[in-house]
């Protein structure tokens, strides 16, 4: 389990994370939402010890991310930023090979080559192993990096926006994805989305933030609610129930 | 698919290619033993000519060992900059690292003038640390950040600083040394003078030990913190790897430009971006470039020598303009 206490981020006058208390991924899909500015990102990397804390502490099964070291929390929890922007010539194969570095330490054995091999298969990238990441499109290239932050082999998956400039059918695929590592691998996945009705459609719980503050947490059912949703982003908001799950209508 | 299947079927087949380079450099490399006004030919050492074996031992082999292990160091140095920069247009001579490392120099020269010469070098490198520091945190500042405005901003940096030393050295009579250094030059290297670039030529294997770790730190900040890297510490080792080895060549034989730019592009271009497999590729290539721009440099005017920085800067020069050209497109 994830846990924060009181953990707190400021930029300059502004507070970012403000005293967040909470727990968070339990076992399958979690969500982060809210609007921009909320610190939902600010959050994720601040328990991914890819920010320092300004108060307060994040705990992954009972470490403090602060003061772990960082290699033994690499073999717990993987985190994934947005930042691809790689013009690096690195096949996926190697890419993925360093999702091992942590359990390997840049020496890779036949158990890292059979999880890495393991992973392409299931991310359907066989094809793509040995192209480098430059000749990718934006959704192979978004598969490519996690299915790195897959090999990591942890029990904890972190996602920042991983649907970002993905097209319909690519962000579906990366969502039922993160479904399967769930369900199947039992990762707890937490992922900040910005899309609420994926959140609603593939997620077992939510965490909504606005202003740094945790303002809802629950399954869809309780998170995607007309007084929630208004609240949490100033504008209307109407609910629908459409083939078993619920969606927000927000287009004014 | 090219490429797909087999699992590292591509670099397999890339690294048929190392046995033939390898011997290509080695043909450079006695090549570059045998070329020379003063005639060492293989005829008259089989002979056993005294002078020309006294003239091989004393001003051709350790020519040749410098050339090698110059183009090995700093091919790799550009190399690890260009991973931590993650920028493929920055080596030593582009980022300050090589004109801070002439200040620190003329400074020894100016307020110790009888330091040792490996106490020379680190004062170099510390300073060439130094000039790497506030180049990145130039950087750092930068609103910016498109490729190929961190050359430019590492241009104009180490033109300051190149600057600031000429002022220095013109006011204390040291624009001789200054040229010098500015200019890399073989010629004058004899047994003696040119063994600290194996220091430099051990830190390229240095590099070759830490090539996941690189390659990683080159995946950005993040990347490397989640695989549970420590940023930093890659960061700091690198920097200190490239200031010691633009210190110690700049010291030896002076400012190399380009090489540590372009070589890193090709071996880019033919086996890829991780340091395990382009570390070899990089250091064999940087040795034969050096190899065949002395040759040509001492073949150009014969019996006369042109510079090697001056071959190097010709080439070079053309070859960095085509990969910025070539890259801009290619980044958009």
């Amino acid at each position: 389990m994830i846990t924060t206490d009181s953990l707190t981020k400021r930029y300059g006058p502004s507070t970012v994370v403000d005293e967040v208390t909470l727990e968070l991924a339990r076992p399958g899909v979690t969500a982060l939402i809210g609007p921009n500015g909320a610190g939902k990102s600010t959050l994720l990397s601040l328990v991914g010890r890819l920010a320092d804390a300004d108060g307060g502490a994040a705990l992954v099964d009972g470490m403090d991310v602060a003061t772990t070291r960082s290699r033994d929390l690499a073999k717990r929890m993987a985190i994934l930023r947005q930042e691809h922007h790689l013009e690096a010539r690195l096949s996926v194969r190697d890419l993925v090979g360093f999702g091992r570095f942590p359990h390997s330490r840049g020496r890779p054995g036949p158990e890292d080559e059979a999880v890495v091999a393991d992973v392409l298969t299931r991310l359907s990238l066989d094809d793509l192993a040995d192209r480098y990441l430059d000749e990718l499109s934006g959704g192979q290239r978004q598969r490519a990096f996690i299915a790195m932050a897959l090999a990591q082999d942890t029990e904890y998956l972190l996602l920042d926006e991983p649907l970002n400039n993905l097209d319909l059918a690519h962000a579906v695929a990366i969502m039922r994805l993160l479904r399967t590592a769930a369900d199947e691998l039992g990762k707890r996945v937490v992922v900040v989305l910005h899309d609420i009705n994926f959140a609603s459609r593939w997620s077992d719980e939510i965490v909504a933030l606005a202003d740094g503050r945790v303002v809802a947490q629950g399954p869809p059912a309780e998170v995607i609610r007309p007084e929630v949703l208004e609240d949490l982003y100033g504008v209307p908001v109407s609910v629908h129930e459409v083939d078993g799950h619920r969606v927000a209508v927000y287009y004014g | 698919m090219p490429g797909s299947g087999a699992s590292g079927a591509p670099a397999r087949r890339r690294s048929r290619w190392l046995l033939p380079a390898v011997l290509a450099v080695v043909a450079l490399a006695v090549l570059s033993t045998f070329v020379g006004v003063a005639s060492v030919t293989p005829a008259a050492l089989l002979r056993g000519d005294a002078d020309a074996w006294q003239l091989l031992a004393v001003s051709r082999l350790p020519r040749t060992a410098a050339l090698i292990l110059a183009g090995v160091s700093l091919a790799v140095a550009g190399l690890v900059m260009q991973l931590l920069v993650r920028n493929r247009f920055v080596d030593p001579s582009t980022s300050g690292a090589v004109d801070a490392s002439m200040l620190g120099l003329l400074a020894v020269m100016i307020f110790a003038p009888g330091m040792p010469v490996i106490g020379k070098m680190l004062v170099a490198a510390l300073f060439a640390l130094a000039g790497t520091g506030l180049f990145l945190l130039l950087l750092s500042r930068m609103p910016l950040r498109s490729p190929i405005t961190v050359p430019l901003v590492g241009i104009t940096f180490g033109g300051v600083l190149g600057a600031a030393g000429s002022f220095v050295a013109y006011e204390q009579d040291l624009i001789q040394s200054m040229l010098a250094w500015r200019t890399a030059d073989f010629s004058g290297l004899l047994a003696g003078r040119y063994e600290l670039l194996w220091v430099a030529a051990a830190l390229a294997v240095v590099v070759w030990f830490l090539a996941d770790r690189l390659t990683i730190a080159g995946l950005g900040k993040d990347a490397a913190t989640g695989l549970g890297l420590s940023y930093r510490t890659v960061m700091i080792t690198g920097m200190v790897v490239v200031s010691l080895i633009s210190a110690t060549v700049t010291a030896t034989v002076g400012d190399v430009p380009f090489l540590g730019l372009i070589v890193p592009n090709v071996v880019s271009l033919l086996v890829g971006d991780h340091a395990r497999r382009s570390v070899p590729w990089v250091a064999l290539l940087g040795a034969g470039f050096l190899l065949l721009c002395d040759v040509i440099g001492r073949l150009v005017r014969y019996p006369y020598e042109v510079p090697l920085g001056v071959v190097v800067g010709v080439l070079g020069s053309a070859a960095f303009l085509y990969l910025l050209v070539k890259g801009s497109r290619r980044v958009g």
